[in-house]
């Protein structure tokens, strides 16, 4: 089973949910898919055993060939080649990698040049299996190294994908394939609009979803009237306690030192197996 | 005019209520919302929109299935795996590239325009606003973000303001990019945890990147003062401005909840002085006259 943990809003307790309830099930895979800013393996302390770089492909024009016909440039829709008129300029930062300017070069004068985004980081804890991502700083596109990561996703497992906060193309390439979705919130005015736009996008994406309202307590009540209006399952509420956000400001794993959590994780596991067998 | 952008790497750590009480504080400010997939900023500021503009960021790959002689070219190039076997486009994996239409034998495949969201121009009590609001799970939000960035700027210069003032998304990728190029510092609001410091470190390395100049604001310092000590030696060591240690409070909360800037909700709490305090610090070491 592959679960995911969103949430629109950031820092709402992706992965705090995700870490604890890892930590609490056993025998799981866990891939942190926030590669802008990965966070869990402070909480895991994961032993790495393996970190490779990731690459994706840009083009590279042979000047030799190329006679400045200038369609690679016309044909890019992302504006990553330039047509001077003694030059082609390439801008990697720019390129998704489709791979066109190859095709449409009448001179074939394009070839494909790898270009690093970031690294690959797979790693394991006693029970568990880590692997991350991080993307180079300066470089804007997240989505082929998310992509990276969930490659290394096993069958065995238990599977828990930990999103980046949003709610576009990063977050949409996390929960891409999930069999459910946990969305964490918290019981704001913030909390709520983000939770919104979040069911927008899993309920178009057809994954289904129950959320877990974090810090209760704090705020007020709009998100339970809103998930009791929808019919939308609130799977478990974690109180605002000042021990829960002083361990996590630690780097611990509250389950760890507050064993009762333990078990209420495993029951949110229990719970969301049998929503998806449902 | 000066441009400063809020950011903080960590989701959450409060880069909406300290921009919204600047927002509150500036005298001569244009206020951008850039975090345009989780746009929040609104909820405090009660915009009342003057103009509203399509963004057509990208483009989707449409098939004419009566001129389609199911040959599978375009499925087989496709990078993005955005063709099913059956031949239909996955809108949510397309990315508007084109290669299917150029290899179609049967000219079966158009690019078209795609909405992906909404830019408002907007006014406020406290001055003019630009935002905006990318449709659920599209891409492209770098573009949006450059496009709310210029209405500000364009905003700024007709009314003479003399500040804009930008709420980032979290993160360091492509919005977030698109958010502090060209700004004139960035104020990273952090907190006292090791999520926190973490992501701190990779947003001050991608503002040296661009070459922005940093700020830092450590909010709810008193969750943890070992680790708030870290943060504020770390900045001393490398030069770094620490603006601000804003206390934890529920009031903050309180004031959300209620949907106002916590500078008026609470104007006369601890925790409105010491945003105020960091307001002047800012302001003064920007050289702005936005005071």
């Amino acid at each position: 089973m592959i679960v995911s943990v969103a949430s629109g809003k950031g820092g709402t307790g992706k992965t705090s949910v995700a870490v604890n309830m890892a930590l609490s099930v056993g025998n799981v895979q866990f891939l942190d898919c926030d590669v802008e800013e990965p966070n869990a393996h402070l909480f895991l302390n994961p032993k790495i055993n393996q970190t490779q770089g990731v690459t994706v492909s840009v083009p590279i024009v042979n000047e030799k060939l190329c006679d400045h016909c200038e369609e690679c440039a016309d044909f890019c829709q992302y504006h990553a080649l330039f047509a001077g008129s003694d030059k082609v300029l390439v801008f990697p930062d720019l390129c998704h990698s489709c791979g066109g300017c190859a095709l449409v070069c009448p001179k074939e004068a394009i070839s494909e040049d790898q270009h690093k985004i970031g690294t690959l980081k797979l790693g394991s804890t006693d029970d568990l299996e880590l692997a991350y991502g991080e993307l180079e700083v300066g470089e804007p596109m997240a989505v082929p190294l998310i992509r990276e990561v969930k490659k290394h996703i096993g069958n065995a497992k238990n599977v828990i994908l930990d999103s980046p906060p949003g709610t576009s193309c990063p977050v949409i390439q996390t929960v891409k394939g999930s069999d459910f979705c946990i969305l964490v919130t918290e019981p704001t005015p913030f909390g709520l609009h983000d939770l919104k736009i979040m069911i927008q996008v899993l309920e178009s994406m057809r994954i289904p979803f129950g959320v877990v309202i974090n810090r209760a307590g704090i705020g007020d009540n709009r998100v339970y009237k809103y998930c009791e209006e929808k019919d939308i399952p609130i799977l478990l509420e974690i109180p605002y306690e000042r021990r829960i956000a002083e361990l996590y400001s630690r780097g611990i794993p509250f389950s760890q030192e507050m064993p009762e959590w333990k078990t209420k994780f495993q029951a949110l596991f229990t719970t969301v197996r049998k929503l998806v067998n449902k | 005019m000066r441009q400063l952008t809020i950011l903080s790497g960590k989701g959450g750590t409060g880069k909406t209520t300290i921009t919204a009480s600047f927002a509150v504080l500036a005298r001569n400010a244009v206020v951008a919302d850039c975090d345009v997939d989780a746009p929040d900023l609104h909820m405090l500021l009660h915009p009342r929109t003057i103009k509203t503009q399509e963004f057509k960021g990208s483009k989707l790959a449409i098939i004419d299935e009566t001129k389609c002689i199911k040959c599978d070219q375009c499925r087989e190039k496709c990078k993005f795996n955005a063709i099913t076997e059956n031949l239909q486009i996955d809108p949510v994996s397309c990315e508007g590239c084109g290669v299917c239409c150029f290899v179609c034998p049967a000219n079966a495949i158009m690019l078209t325009e795609r909405v992906s969201g909404q830019a408002y121009i907007s006014e406020t009590k406290y001055g003019f606003m630009a935002h905006a609001l990318l449709n659920p799970g599209e891409s492209n939000s770098g573009k949006l973000v450059t496009l709310v960035r210029q209405n500000a700027k364009m905003l700024a210069e007709k009314e003479h303001a003399d500040l804009v003032i930008i709420d980032g998304s979290p993160g360091i990728g492509c919005p977030v990019i698109a958010s502090v190029t060209g700004v004139d510092a960035g104020l990273i609001v952090t907190e006292p945890t090791m999520s926190g410091i973490h992501d701190l470190e990779r947003v001050l390395s991608l503002l040296g990147h661009f070459d922005v100049r940093p700020f830092v604001c450590i909010n709810m310092h008193d969750i943890n003062d070992e680790n708030t000590k870290k943060i504020v030696d770390f900045c001393g060591e490398n030069g770094i401005e620490v603006v601000g240690k804003i206390p934890f409070n529920p009031i903050v909360t309180e004031a959300m909840v209620n949907e106002k800037p916590i500078v008026e909700y609470a104007s006369e709490s601890e925790i409105a002085k010491k945003i105020i305090e960091m307001w002047e610090r800012t302001i003064s070491a920007l050289k702005c006259g936005s005071q």
